[in-house]
């Protein structure tokens, strides 16, 4: 079985901070990891090999240091590593993405794809199922459980009040949560080998076969118009120094003031 | 494409089990809005099967017609059937503006589409607006890098012009009883090709906590409640106010939690009448789910935690001590009113 | 000269910061108070291949580089210090004598188990009466036919208890002196071998130190290591590459006492705003972490020397040295930024100034170490 994992280098949202004077993002010092749906979806990829054996190959579309991303995901352990990156992909919106990645992976062999359900700088959910739609296979969306058996894949498919249990014919794309497992960690020796041994393969524009008006900047329906940082809300009253039970009637008489009990 | 043969505001009403989801009656009350300033109409998008009956509910939140496709097909979600549907909806109809809840069904079913279609889909929209230059574009805002900023994003060159809406954000209008709105019933056809998942199952989970965005008081618990056990002392704070629990996404990670209590903006978004903050140090992404709340009550022991720049009451402290003493206020403060 | 680790090494960093954030921090002042060995730790080590991190593939080992190694001694000790002498005991100590002076038919037997973590080893050449004066061995080892009879005893054994294998030093012919001293590999499961009291600790109290007792221990002829009488020179090599696993233990702990210190001072209010404010706050950190920026650049010239050089005495001497003593400095010097609070076990401090004092003590007490140096300095 050839699975794929397409993962996305993403900037650590949570250390991500705003400069108070001048409100913009200080984007400097932030650390860049796998995004975590698509680290679940990869660990869930190498447990199917595991367990079952199956060849995983990692794909990432990004500038060129994404790279450190797919060699982190050697050092876990998949076997293969393409990073997607040209100047002519920069810009790309959800759709212009997914039509770039969709035309990476039409040139490797696949029978699972794993996307993450979504990156936790964009949060869109948009780029799985439409990797899906421009390959015309099955998307299963929200996976909290991942199955192969006999050429299909069974999903638990999360929703917010039930779950489905779903079953595709492989060709088929799953999206991960990052509820579905705990990744594993890197092993010291994985590391090595994926800078020593293994390599990362680039795949550039002129190995695609997609229309220049599908692509980048160009082929993305939307714009962005503007960006901003929220501006925060008037600051409240901060009370010091009381004591816990000071602090509780302070909080009391507050609710009394506004109505609330 | 001719970007002015498409018209009208299109809202997808999204119905589980017959009931049409919360996140729908809201876009249709924000799509008025809309169509008003684009000098249209609201149409609803009705998927399922037997689900005439809830025509007039659509009718009473504000649409203005309804396209409905009643299929046997589309009774349970399923991606494809469902963006198949849409598709020959979008096809015939040609609608300039396309929302949907941003839901475990929207989210999935709106990319699909985007991508059959090629046209634009913003996420997760906080924020809609028709721009004033003439264009009538729809003016898409949603928070990216976890809540850090905001972006404001259009499709000006192709149609329909697509967003999913975060639930919680839009404000329904208040429902006009016995509204009547015509009804287009729209046969569809799902070719075999498109039921290539097969839906072996329906769990409904067991939920007998009220989902956190229903609630009006919220007393939620971070890294500082210190231990997983500590949350009980939040219960019984929930239970004296008449609230329930929710929590930061750091209790959700380490395994303290349900994810399901999550705010925030990888969780949900909530604006109850009173937030209580216990050990929550406020990270973007958290503010970013619960600061349009009424009231904010904070309580954590480093003052420079950035949840005070958003609480309307800060109390410096340890809640593990102050919340145990509050709940006592709380419960003493009931019993004389109950006299 | 570069000063920047390659992109292996950096990302080795990551995974041992990680891995020491998530797994060890959580248990590190547990293990301290109960005096309880990480079990559950070394379970981890071995499922994620810490075991034989500098040792080659083809022994079983992780094929990375000794300046790897050490860091991943460096960053477990900015949390806890136990659980990094564990790993270096069983890797510097217990491992790379088989490594580089046993027998093709040790190595197969042995090293690869010990690599891979299978087995955990351990190092014996302590005795009551022979501490820094290493060559008063006063166990004995005896030919008998096909296998060695061991009699007597060794202290302050590291992973007592717990290893596999100890590497065991024992005289073979008292009249020669240090080269009458051989080197045993010595089975935990060997007739005649027990382990006798665990030692009540000033520090690093989750580590097993404890006591081994020879009565007649049988030990195959095979399991000579190197030559007889040519076990003082391996105990000598094996301690330089142990005490380069020290000096990043030191550095670790060092760093890590600068990181609660650091965050505690922001925290902390007295006269109305954060001690951090103050100048003496101010000018102790940058002292601090100037003189820990200073060992660390020591430790990796040692790391380094020891891929690249044939001896590295000099080396892992002076970065034994100054690591050990800066670590015991930071760590006083942040226990008083702590104030009173410091001296609570409330917080991390206390303990990781009582680990830092071992550093000064064992694989040669500082003294050693600058009669080392001196020597080099001064031949």
């Amino acid at each position: 079985m050839n699975i794929v994992v397409c993962i996305k280098q993403v900037p650590n949202t949570n250390e991500v901070r705003i400069d108070p004077k001048t409100g913009t993002l200080i984007r400097e010092g932030v650390p860049s990891i796998i995004n975590p749906d698509d680290k679940a979806g990869l660990e869930a990829a190498l447990r199917l090999k595991d367990s079952q054996g199956a060849h995983v190959a990692v794909l990432s579309m990004g500038p060129p240091q994404a790279e450190a991303a797919l060699r982190e995901a050697l050092a876990m352990g998949a076997d293969e590593a393409y990073l997607v990156t040209d100047r002519a992909f920069g810009g790309a919106d959800t759709w212009a993405t997914a039509h770039t990645i969709a035309a990476a992976l039409k040139k490797l062999p696949y029978d699972l794809i794993i996307t993450g359900r979504q990156a936790i700088d964009g949060d869109t959910a948009q780029v799985g199922p439409q990797i899906a739609e421009n390959l015309n296979i099955p998307n299963i969306s929200y996976a909290e459980e991942i199955k192969v058996e006999d050429g299909s894949v069974t999903v638990k498919r999360q929703f917010e009040d039930r779950y489905h249990l779903l079953k595709a014919k492989l060709p088929c794309l799953v999206t991960a949560l990052s509820e579905l497992n705990t990744p594993r960690y890197m092993t010291p020796g994985g590391i090595f080998d994926a800078y020593r041994e293994k390599k990362v393969n680039i795949i550039t524009r002129a190995d695609l076969d997609v229309a220049d008006v599908d692509i980048g900047l160009k082929g993305s329906p939307t714009r962005v118009v503007q960006t901003f940082t929220k501006s925060p809300k008037a600051a409240g009253t901060l009370v010091t120094n009381l004591n816990p039970q000071e602090a509780a009637d302070y909080m009391l008489e507050k609710l009394r003031e506004k109505f609330i009990i | 494409m001719d970007i002015q043969d498409y018209q009208g505001v299109y809202v997808f009403i999204q119905q589980v089990d017959g009931q049409v989801a919360g996140v729908s009656h809201e876009l249709l009350g924000k799509a008025k809005e809309l169509a008003q300033k684009m000098e249209t109409v609201v149409t609803a998008v009705l998927f399922g099967s037997g689900v005439s009956k809830l025509c007039g509910d659509l009718a009473s939140y504000g649409a203005d017609k309804i396209v409905m496709v009643d299929n046997k097909d589309l009774e349970i979600y399923s991606t494809k059937p469902y963006a198949y549907a849409m598709c020959k909806v979008i096809e015939h109809y040609k609608p300039a503006v396309v929302l949907y809840g941003a839901t475990a069904i929207g989210r999935d079913l709106a990319p699909r589409v985007a991508a059959r279609i090629r046209t634009g889909l913003t996420a997760d929209c906080t924020k809609l607006d028709v721009a004033e230059d003439g264009t009538k574009n729809l003016q898409m805002t949603r928070p990216a890098f976890g809540g850090n900023i905001m972006a404001t994003i259009i499709c000006p060159d192709y149609r329909p012009q697509m967003a999913t809406v975060r639930p919680g954000v839009m404000q329904k209008i208040k429902p006009v009883a016995g509204a009547s709105v015509p009804v287009d019933s729209f046969a569809v056809e799902i070719p075999e090709s498109e039921k290539d998942v097969q839906i072996l199952g329906v769990v409904k989970k067991e939920s007998h906590k009220m989902d956190i965005q229903d609630a009006k008081i919220l007393v939620s618990g971070g890294r500082g409640m210190g231990a997983p056990e500590n949350f009980k002392i939040l219960e019984d704070c929930a239970k004296a106010l008449g609230g329930t629990v929710s929590s930061s996404r750091a209790c959700v990670d380490a395994g303290w939690v349900e994810k399901d209590l999550q705010v925030g903006q990888t969780g949900k978004t909530v604006r109850p009448n009173l937030y209580l903050a216990c050990g929550i140090s406020g990270a973007i992404q958290h503010l970013a789910g619960m600061e349009e709340s009424d009231v904010i009550i904070a309580v954590n022991k480093d003052e420079s935690a950035p949840i005070f720049e958003v609480a309307d009451y800060g109390v410096v402290g340890d809640a593990l001590k102050v919340i145990p003493l509050f709940t006592e206020n709380v419960k003493k403060a009931m019993a004389e009113r109950a006299k | 000269m570069d000063f920047t680790l390659s992109k292996e090494q950096e990302m080795a960093r990551t995974l041992f910061r990680d891995f020491s954030e998530k797994e060890i921090k959580p248990l590190a002042q547990e293990i301290d108070e109960e005096e309880r060995f990480p079990a559950e730790t070394l379970e981890k080590f071995r499922k994620y291949q810490f075991m034989g991190i500098p040792y080659p593939k083809e022994v079983g080992g992780a094929g990375c580089d000794t300046l790897t190694y050490e860091i991943c001694l460096e960053e477990i000790s900015k949390v806890c210090a136990t659980t990094a002498t564990m790993l270096s005991a069983h890797t510097s100590l217990g491992t790379w004598p088989i490594l580089k002076f046993g027998t093709p038919g040790q190595k197969d037997k042995y090293l690869k188990k010990l690599c891979t973590g299978e087995y955990l080893g351990a190092f014996a050449l302590t005795e009551p009466n022979a501490g820094t004066d290493s060559s008063a061995q006063q166990t004995k080892a005896v030919l008998d036919g096909d296998h060695y009879v061991l009699n007597g005893s060794k202290i302050f054994i590291t992973n007592g208890g717990y290893a596999d294998t100890y590497i065991v030093f024992a005289m073979t012919n008292k009249s020669l002196g240090n080269h009458g001293i051989s080197a045993f590999i010595v089975e935990k499961n060997f007739p005649g071998f027990s382990v006798g009291k665990k030692e009540k600790k000033m520090g690093i109290r989750g580590s097993a130190t404890c006591e081994l007792i020879f009565e007649n221990c049988i030990v195959p002829k095979e399991n000579l290591l190197g030559q007889e009488g040519k076990g003082f020179p391996i105990a000598m090599a094996t301690l330089d590459n142990g005490r380069v696993g020290i000096a990043a233990q030191a550095v670790g702990i060092a760093e890590g006492a600068l990181d609660e210190t650091i965050q505690y001072v922001k925290e902390r209010k007295q006269f109305g705003r954060p001690i951090a404010k103050f100048q003496n706050t101010q000018f102790e950190i940058a002292d601090m972490v100037t003189k820990t920026k200073a060992a660390q650049l020591l430790l990796y010239r040692a790391a380094l020397a020891e891929d690249t050089k044939k001896r590295y005495s000099e080396e892992a001497a002076m970065a034994k040295l100054f690591c050990a003593s800066t670590a015991m400095d930071v760590t006083t010097r942040c226990l008083q930024l702590h104030g009173g609070y410091g001296y609570t076990r409330e917080y991390p401090i206390e303990r990781m100034m009582r680990d830092a004092k071992i550093t000064e003590i064992y694989e040669g007490t500082s003294e050693v170490q600058k009669m080392v140096i001196s020597k080099y300095a001064m031949k």
